[in-house]
């Protein structure tokens, strides 16, 4: 496996770390190099947030993203403001209930999910961004869905465990929604 | 021969570095007393503030740190929370305490740290040569303040044991004098009511103890303990100002 | 082996002092190191240990300068501002000779600065901060495996030589997330007799103090520290090479700008040019060794997230035989790899200046 450099960005709330977060276990739980760095900021809630998150199989040098492989762009100015530094050949995945633009590049293969519409109607409300990990996970070719029960396990906490199924059938629509 | 006067265990050898006439070593000679009494001194850890009693590591016959201008409250809070068996006090002026320090002191008082403070007013800055203290009296001259303290210019002079009893945290203040034998007995209770709070744990007890200074008072010994009651006293009156566990035995 | 378990920065520094024996914690909130504060705060009261969040970073430091005369293991952290606070008390600790770990997860400065990582206190932490002639045992992580690793050796040089340790971290390093894992350490006891415990009226008192009024006691106080001092650059220098063999262009820096430099140093190698870096992981002492080692170099590029501190270092430890140069950002802002491959570029055609 080579490196994957993926930046996750929108707006504070969005569960923006928590997908890296997602990511990041993942990575770990198989065995391979990873780093995780978020922005961090004087807002708590509402301003912009963004994560970078590193899978390699060499120990990763900088942990700063600065031309990924893979943009999930969870609001307009996240696209905007990183659509250019997404290296030809990349993916960019896109919450298009939230963004009605569509990316101009022919270098890049786009993913249009509209998440944040599909959690409302499912009613898991918070969770377009597992959506879009479980498309993710199921289209990128370094990538796999197999293993998500495990990192899912992980990662909520015991006394939240009826989370536990709303983030399976998150990543589970994700991964069966037919984007193109 | 009967022996009816010695030095206490818990005083050193070291002869003090005091000016004549300077009560520190009453106030000395007092904590080293109780602490005699109590039993204590094996335990004991004490804190020396920057001041004119920033020496005082050399007098008692404790373990002993000095501290940062101010901060022994906070040297002492760490010294208490790692050794809770341990007895452990600062001994401050005013300018230590009272102004570079107030908040390691307050902040102390909050958390009823369970140490003990003996505090010494004497409203100046001794050791620096007699500059004006947070504690001067209004119109009090000092080298800093030559023309009388200003309360206009520079502020009022502080009643430490009157705010500290505001708080809810501290278990026990109170203010005494050393410029009469009454007064010397008094404050050798106050003081021993501190530690032994400390001993069956009931927390921050600090003994506020009104003093003089005849050198930078510029008085012999004898007018200056008779300032301490004309001018000291009436602004810095004499009191137990709170006391959580009045009436109960130690 | 150990499990790899995914932690922050600041929280592997937090779990690697508990695991070195720390039990008392004090410190004041301050971005971007509080993670390492809420950890302790959650870990402490069911390990019996202590947390307590003092008034202020003065308050912190003088805590912490009165539990490491206790003669117990003991540490604060902080962030740039709050550092220049704790100067007085780290002047004092280093007067009287009592060892404490204070941590460091810099941001942009001077004054209140801002929130993002910065390394603009390299001369605070390597050349004093505080007042008098003193040292600090300077630790430069650039990982979170490090984060924790030096913690731990951080304690123990701190015990072994009675002094400081500081952990110069930045606020990337503190807050990324990396695999880390926890290996059985075994910790290093160290007597104490000088220590706080209460004479038991079995020994004559101890005594810790800064205060020496006769100039020749002082004078030779501090005659003897630096006798100290000198055998830690003797012995305690650490860094890490990369790709040194036969490097001409070598890049120096250290914690985050050492992973941006890293990557630049192997694309310039894919490009023929034959670059290589020099990572010190002790600041202070500088490990001027690895200067010395370095025969095949002919231009050295000092890469910093500050207007270029390390890089006086860099010069000494050269001699200024070479030439050095600086490539750096500052104010939070952090170099990209490929504006440390431009240098290396410049260096490698030989126009550096």
């Amino acid at each position: 496996m080579k490196t994957t450099e993926i930046l996750i960005a929108g707006f504070g709330g969005q569960g923006i770390l928590f997908s890296g977060k997602f990511l990041a276990y993942k990575g770990l739980m198989e065995d391979t190099q990873v780093s995780w760095l978020p922005s961090y900021g004087p807002e708590m809630r509402g301003g912009t947030a963004n994560c970078n998150v590193i899978l390699s199989d060499s120990p990763v040098g900088s942990p700063i993203i600065t031309a990924p492989d893979v943009l999930i762009a969870m609001n307009l100015p996240s696209l905007e403001k990183y659509v250019g530094a997404v290296l030809p050949g990349g993916q960019i995945y896109v919450d298009s209930s939230l963004i009605d633009a569509k990316v101009d590049r022919e270098d890049v293969e786009v993913f249009y999910i509209p998440a944040t519409q599909m959690a409302k109607d499912e009613g898991i409300g918070s969770l377009a961004n597992m959506i879009i990990v479980g498309h993710l996970l199921e289209n990128h070719p370094e990538l796999s869905f197999s293993g998500v029960a495990e990192v899912v396990e992980k990662l909520v906490p015991p006394k939240k465990a009826a989370l536990k199924e709303l983030n399976m059938k998150a990543l589970t629509l994700g991964k069966d929604y037919k984007s193109n | 021969m009967a022996v009816v006067f010695e030095k206490p265990k818990f005083l050193t050898d070291t002869p003090f570095h005091y000016c004549p006439g300077c009560p520190h070593g009453i106030i000395h000679r007092l904590v080293a007393e109780v602490v005699d009494e109590l039993g204590v001194g094996g335990k004991a850890i004490g804190v020396a503030p920057v001041g004119c009693a920033v020496m005082a590591y050399d007098y008692f016959a404790c373990d002993m740190i000095e501290a940062p201008h101010g901060r022994a409250p906070a040297v002492a809070t760490g010294i208490k929370r790692c050794r809770p068996e341990n007895i452990v006090f600062t001994y401050q002026g005013d300018g230590d305490l009272a102004s570079i320090g107030m908040a390691e002191t307050v902040h102390a008082a909050a958390r009823n740290e369970n140490i003990t403070v003996i505090f010494v007013n004497n409203a100046i800055y001794g050791m620096t040569g007699g500059q004006m203290a947070p504690t001067s009296l209004p119109g009090q001259v000092t080298q800093t303040s030559p023309y009388g303290r200003d309360v206009n210019h520079c502020g009022w002079p502080i009643r430490v044991s009157e705010m500290l009893a505001t708080l809810e945290g501290p278990e026990y203040i109170a203010r005494v004098a050393v410029n009469n034998v009454k007064n010397v007995k008094n404050a050798k209770k106050a003081i021993k009511r501190a530690f032994e709070n400390q001993i069956a744990g009931r927390g921050f007890s600090l003994v506020e103890v009104v003093s003089a200074c005849p050198t930078n008072w510029g008085m012999t010994p004898k007018a200056a303990l008779e300032w301490v009651e004309s001018d000291m006293l009436p602004y810095y009156p004499i009191g137990v100002y709170k006391d959580r566990s009045a009436g109960e035995e130690k | 082996m150990a499990e790899r378990i995914l932690m922050k920065g600041n929280e592997a520094i937090a779990e690697a002092a508990i695991r070195a024996g720390c039990r008392h914690y004090f410190g004041y909130p301050i971005t971007p190191q509080t993670e390492i504060a809420a950890y302790m705060a959650k870990k402490m009261p069911k390990i019996g240990g202590v947390f307590l969040q003092a008034e202020s970073e003065i308050a912190s430091i003088n805590m912490v300068y009165g539990a490491a005369a206790a003669g117990f293991r003991v540490m604060t952290s902080s962030s740039s501002p709050g550092i220049s606070l704790k100067a007085e008390g780290l002047s004092y600790i280093a007067g009287s000779d009592v060892p404490a770990l204070v941590v460091n997860v810099q941001r942009g400065g001077p004054g209140l600065g801002g929130i993002q990582p910065s390394q603009s206190d390299y001369f605070q932490a390597t050349k004093g901060g505080g007042h008098g002639d003193y040292r600090m045992i300077v630790l430069a992580p650039a990982s979170v495996q490090e984060m924790a690793s030096l913690t731990i050796k951080g304690f123990d040089l701190a015990d072994k030589y009675r002094m400081t340790s500081m952990i110069l971290a930045d606020g990337t390093i503190g807050q990324m997330m990396e695999p880390i894992t926890f290996e059985d350490t075994e910790i290093t006891t160290y007597d104490k007799p000088w220590a706080l415990t209460g004479t038991e009226c079995r020994r004559p008192h101890n005594v810790v103090n800064s205060l020496y009024l006769k100039p020749e006691e002082l004078e030779r106080k501090n005659f003897e520290r630096y006798e100290k001092y000198a055998e830690i650059e003797k012995n305690e220098a650490m860094w890490e090479d990369y790709m040194m063999d036969d490097a001409e262009i070598v890049v120096v820096a250290f914690g985050i700008a050492s992973r941006v430099a890293k990557n630049a140093v192997a694309t310039a190698r894919k490009e023929g040019i034959k670059a290589g870096l020099i990572r010190p992981i002790t600041l202070w002492p500088f490990p001027n060794a690895a200067f010395e080692a370095a025969v095949s170099a002919r231009a050295f590029i000092s890469v910093e997230l500050s207007m270029g501190q390390m890089i006086e270092d860099v010069r000494l430890a050269t001699k200024c035989d070479k030439p050095v140069t600086l490539c750096n950002r500052a104010g939070g802002m952090i170099p990209s790899p490929d504006e440390v491959l431009t240098a290396i570029r410049t260096a490698w055609k030989g126009e550096a200046k």
